[in-house]
């Protein structure tokens, strides 16, 4: 049975208060019934009869009098079955490709609960992107979160298509493979890029698209990656599915969330952003993963963009406390012209370390990434020094350190759209890279390895 | 009958109930139909403020909350060892054994397990006199650990009865006390409310090392048994990685780990990797002696503020036992959050960023729970505290960093530039501190050689020599320096390379004894001493350096091992054999000049 209300006694920003309400359940869904569309909303706080509900499509052309509002009684849950693969949903889980409603008989709780740790397989097995700043340097695990940290006009919407294309997933599991899409507050050209690429790579038929664009309602945002990631779930915990989960723009979420934080008039922590950010962010991160008792994955890309290229800022800066790992991209290695313009010292993948090497990609992985870092360093130190002193008077041993950070921008980092290099290509090319230095340099690398890879 | 509240404000995990005047602050509550777990944390006049330790979502406005007339408490006996908990000491294997692959709410209060029955050997007998912390029985828990079961503390008497020795649940009384014609029957396990530190007879100097096998930290930044440190860093930069091998390799003798507020899969790793790793100086798996409490990033929030609380209870009661106890908080700093996203929804009146003005008292008494003591069963104990701190967009000067800083003996500063050329551990050298230098001299020099202490400060200095040439060099490049100058640079490499940076995943790296440390030590000493003294002969760097020599004693780590323990020695006499080389062909070309 539910109880309708006629009446609202505030209407401001994203929020509605309404008193006099009797039995409200926090987080619960409330449908908005006005004169001519319907609304959707969920109670934020309560506090004695008194409701605030936190209003999805926003209070724009509400009216106190001319509603009816009533309690559902229950969070948001979302209707799922193997019939979402290929479909394409609003920013709260409508339908809006004209193919339908979804009939299940579950439905499923977007909030999600935390995964058990107990539960939890730690992931091992890496995934190829063909990308040889990623499989060298920052390897990608299945069931990872790995965030890529963008800024403004750069080519984050490229490298994820890339990665989604070139993702290697063995043939026997290629059929248990799936994209969910989160679009946060991108733009129309954006996402259809998106969609132009997964129809290219002829997946479209397993990719879940969940589309919440700059002009729709800023608060939908909150909902949108919460539906996305119950969507992945299922396909990798009921379906047994390897999930790939693409979420942009992150930044666009965390600002729909300070909106409404301050419309509540919260007190703010750094930058306007709510103190409970980092567990807000934490809730859509820690769902990627595997769990022991389950064949499927779930591997997090979210993409998110830097204001002023500020890693510092709140939003990458409690990603990357989250996220394991993150893959930063660099405007002046864009302005050089190198795509992708990966800059992999302030990436870093912390899953590597156990998918890498000799069970998994080859032997000297471990010691080559590690040379490799230490060495491009290097040559940023080498680089400010030149710069003041000019490259010629640098000793023999730094010149070579310069001839090496050129290489390894001009011929490592920088790689075509369409090229699709494998591991052993790009760890070749790490040794070829290595060979410009004095072997003496090389103190990451167990020498046996050196003697068996180094190449002169 | 109990108390009953009922719900009239519910924000986020803060709920806030009417008819509360008969609940105690801090008491701790079941609320609503679910029976959430909460913790009472003010009162004023009926009302009563909640805090919940599970998801209120679906929480309704009007259900009821229940009292149980005690405070938060968690229960301590056999079973707590190698088993991992949530931040209110609910098992979490147990709920992945009911078939919770995610954490349900509403699962209510369970603890260590009460049906297992151990093997219990009485050591009371009828007509002893017991009083608070003696040991009446013993429990082998795991290889490594021999559960003591203690008289509570609080409580004393003659013993009346015993039970055999035998397999017990922790549930049967084992042996009855009189005290004054007051009876008490003694189980195997005892609860202790986990915000109240257990009494210990009294505190104890600080004044042994706690061995870690980490170079920087051993030799340049050493922890002391019963002392604390705090580890400060960006993301990446290798606070959990630190926290890890602090957790694999102390020489302590419980390892009590916090995730407090971290990644779910960091926690999956401990619990797959320690059974399988082997404790140095015993050959048990690590698990055997490992405790672990999750509350990761996505779980509630005020479990989370609870979760330190938990930890260090359990350290204390192992420490009563006369074991040496490290704990470890990774990371202190979602505490602290937690802490001020409950004061916000409090709408308490906030200090520096939105923090509590307590924020710094809270921290303090957390750390004070450290310390060596001396039990009240006359067994000397420790607790070691270890605590990471995030500091948002990796600046110190924020109020956590700042308020830990002021408490901790130790802070290994995390440093993102040497995280990011893949300087690990990122340890800096010229930030970071150990108040415990002091007090650990005699150690070192019973323990490990009467010259350590020297030799570290030896090194120090020439880093600390380097990093002002550094500044020149910056502008004008290395050429320019005298030789003097520049093989200190020389030496700084060696020592940043082959010294200071320790590779957690290389297998002789990983973990160092200080034997090993020491003898590494006197390798960079001997070839700065000999190679200082070709300088001041008028011998030029270029001859001076031998690049393979030089790379050698940079690799030397990976190279040593048990199995090889001449090694150093062989490093020594090529340092020997090479400068006295040098020498005397320069001493010939000197006398063919004059
Ligand atoms: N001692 C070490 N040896 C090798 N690698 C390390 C070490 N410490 C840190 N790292 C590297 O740094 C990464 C981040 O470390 P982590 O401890 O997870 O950082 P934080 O907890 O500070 O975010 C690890 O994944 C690993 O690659
Ligand atoms: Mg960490």
């Amino acid at each position: 049975m539910k109880v309708k209300y006629l009446k609202l006694d505030k209407a401001e920003g994203p929020l509605i208060v309404m008193n006099e309400v009797e039995g409200a359940v926090y987080d619960e869904i409330v449908e908005i019934q006005m004169p001519s569309e319907r609304r959707m909303g969920k109670v934020v706080q309560i506090d004695r009869d008194k409701v605030i509900i936190q209003v999805f499509q926003g209070t724009s052309g509400i009216s106190l009098n001319d509603v009816s509002v009533s309690f559902t009684g229950k969070p948001m849950e979302i209707p799922l079955s193997p019939e979402i693969l290929g479909r394409v949903f609003s920013g709260i889980a409508v339908p809006i490709d004209g193919a339908g409603e979804i009939y299940s008989s579950k439905y499923y709780n977007i909030n999600g609960r935390p995964m058990n740790p107990v539960a939890r397989l730690y992931p091992r097995n890496y995934i190829q992107t063909g990308i040889s700043s990623i499989d060298g340097l920052i390897t990608l695990i299945r069931g990872q979160k790995l965030p890529i940290f963008s800024g403004d006009g750069l080519p984050h919407n490229q490298v994820a298509a890339q990665i989604v294309r070139q993702a290697r997933i063995s043939d026997e599991e290629a059929g248990k493979f799936a994209v969910v899409f989160a679009a946060m507050g991108i733009k129309h050209d954006e996402a259809d890029y998106f969609r132009k690429v997964f129809e290219e790579a002829g997946v479209m038929d397993r990719v879940v698209m969940f589309m919440n664009l700059a002009d729709d309602p800023v608060v939908e945002r909150i909902i949108t990656p919460r539906c996305a990631l119950t969507a992945a779930e299922y396909l990798a915990f009921e379906c047994d599915m390897h999930v790939l989960v693409i979420m942009t723009d992150i930044t666009s979420y965390c600002e729909a969330l300070r909106e409404i934080s301050s419309a509540r008039e919260e007190v703010p922590s750094r930058k306007g952003y709510p103190g409970y950010l980092y567990s807000d962010l934490a809730s859509l991160y820690e769902r990627a993963g595997m769990l022991k008792d389950s064949k499927g994955s779930i591997t997090q890309i979210p993409i998110l963009t830097m204001p002023n290229d500020d890693i510092t800022h709140p939003v990458p800066d409690l990603t990357g406390y989250i996220t394991e790992g993150q893959i930063v991209l660099n405007r002046s290695l864009y302005q050089m012209g190198i795509y992708p313009p990966i800059n992999v010292l302030p990436s870093l993948s912390r899953l590597m370390k156990d998918g890498i090497g000799k069970e998994y990609t080859r032997e000297d992985h471990p010691d080559v990434a590690n040379q490799v870092f230490s060495a491009y360093s290097r040559v940023q130190e080498i680089r400010a020094l030149a710069q003041v002193i000019g490259e010629d008077e640098l000793s023999e041993t730094d010149k070579k350190y310069m001839e090496f950070g050129r290489q390894f921008e001009e011929r490592f980092a920088k790689q075509d759209f369409e090229e699709d290099r494998d591991i052993f290509k790009t760890l070749d090319l790490m040794w070829e890279l290595l060979a410009i230095l004095p072997e003496q340099e090389l103190t990451r690398i167990d020498p046996s390895l050196v003697k068996k890879y180094l190449r002169k | 009958m109990a108390n009953q509240g009922k719900i009239i404000n519910i924000n986020g995990p803060v709920v806030k109930a009417v008819h509360m005047e008969g609940f105690m602050v801090r008491e701790m509550v079941m609320v609503g139909e679910k029976k959430l777990i909460g913790e009472v944390i003010s009162l004023e006049k009926d009302l009563g403020t909640i805090q919940v330790y599970e998801e209120t979502s679906g929480l309704r406005m009007g259900e009821e909350v229940h009292g149980t007339g005690m405070p938060l408490c968690v229960k301590l006996g056999p079973g707590i060892i190698g088993n991992i908990f949530d931040g209110i000491e609910r098992p979490l294997s147990k709920i992945y054994d009911s078939g919770q692959k995610f954490i349900p709410e509403g699962i209510g209060l369970i603890s260590i397990d009460e049906s297992k029955k151990w093997d219990v050997r009485i050591l009371a007998k009828p007509g002893d006199m017991l009083d608070s912390g003696d040991v009446f029985a013993v429990v082998q828990e795991t290889s490594m650990v021999d559960h003591k079961i203690m008289v509570p503390p609080g409580i004393k008497g003659r013993v009346t009865e015993v039970a055999e020795s035998g397999s017990y649940n922790i549930r049967q009384t084992l042996v009855a006390l009189e005290n004054q014609g007051k009876k008490y029957e003694l189980a195997m396990y005892q609860e202790w409310p986990v915000r109240k530190p257990r009494p210990v007879a009294r505190r104890m100097p600080i004044e042994k090392l706690l061995v870690t096998g980490q170079r920087v930290i051993d030799t340049f930044f050493p922890l002391a048994k019963g002392g604390t440190a705090a580890i400060p860093g960006g993301f990446g930069t290798g606070k959990t990685i630190t926290q890890h091998q602090l957790a694999k390799w102390s020489d302590a003798d419980i390892i009590v780990y916090i995730g407090c507020g971290e990644r779910g899969n960091e926690m999956t790793e401990v619990l797959e990797d320690f059974p399988k790793l082997k404790d140095p100086r015993t050959g048990k798996p690590l698990m055997d002696r490992t405790v672990l409490i999750a509350n990761t990033s996505n779980m509630p929030v005020a479990a989370r503020e609870a979760s330190i609380y938990t930890g260090i209870t359990i350290a204390e009661y192992f420490r009563d036992m006369g074991y040496n106890v490290a704990i470890m908080a990774d990371s202190t700093s979602r505490w602290a959050e937690a802490l001020r996203e409950i004061a916000g929804r409090l709408e308490e009146m906030p200090a520096e960023e939105g923090y509590p003005a307590y924020l710094a008292s809270r921290l303090a008494a957390f750390y004070e729970r450290a310390g060596y003591v001396k039990n009240l069963n006359g067994t000397e104990g420790s607790i070691t505290v270890i605590g990471a701190v995030s500091p948002a967009g990796g600046d110190f000067s924020e109020p956590v960093t700042q308020a830990t800083k002021r408490i901790v003996g130790a802070f290994l500063a995390l440093d993102r530039e040497l995280a990011y050329a893949r300087h690990f551990p990122s340890i800096n050298w010229l930030s970071s501190y150990s108040g415990y230098v002091p007090m650990l001299g005699g150690w070192f020099k019973e323990n490990v050689a009467p010259d350590m202490m020297a030799l570290r400060v030896k090194m120090l200095r020439i880093l600390q020599e380097e990093n002002k040439l550094m500044d020149i060099v910056k502008l004008v490049g290395e050429d320019v320096l005298p030789d003097d100058q520049r093989v200190i640079l020389e030496i700084s490499r060696i020592i940043k390379m082959g010294y200071l940076q320790q590779n957690a995943y290389h297998p002789q790296d990983s973990y160092v004894p200080l034997s090993r440390q020491y003898r590494m030590l006197k390798v960079i000493e001997r070839l700065y001493d000999r190679a200082y003294s070709c300088v001041k002969n008028g011998i030029p760097l270029s001859k001076i350096k031998d690049e393979k020599l030089f790379s050698d004693i940079i690799m030397m780590k990976y190279n040593a091992s048990d199995e090889k323990p001449g090694l150093f020695q062989e490093l020594e006499e090529r340092i020997d054999r090479y400068y006295d080389g040098l020498e005397s062909v320069y001493k010939e070309g000197a006398a063919n000049e004059s």
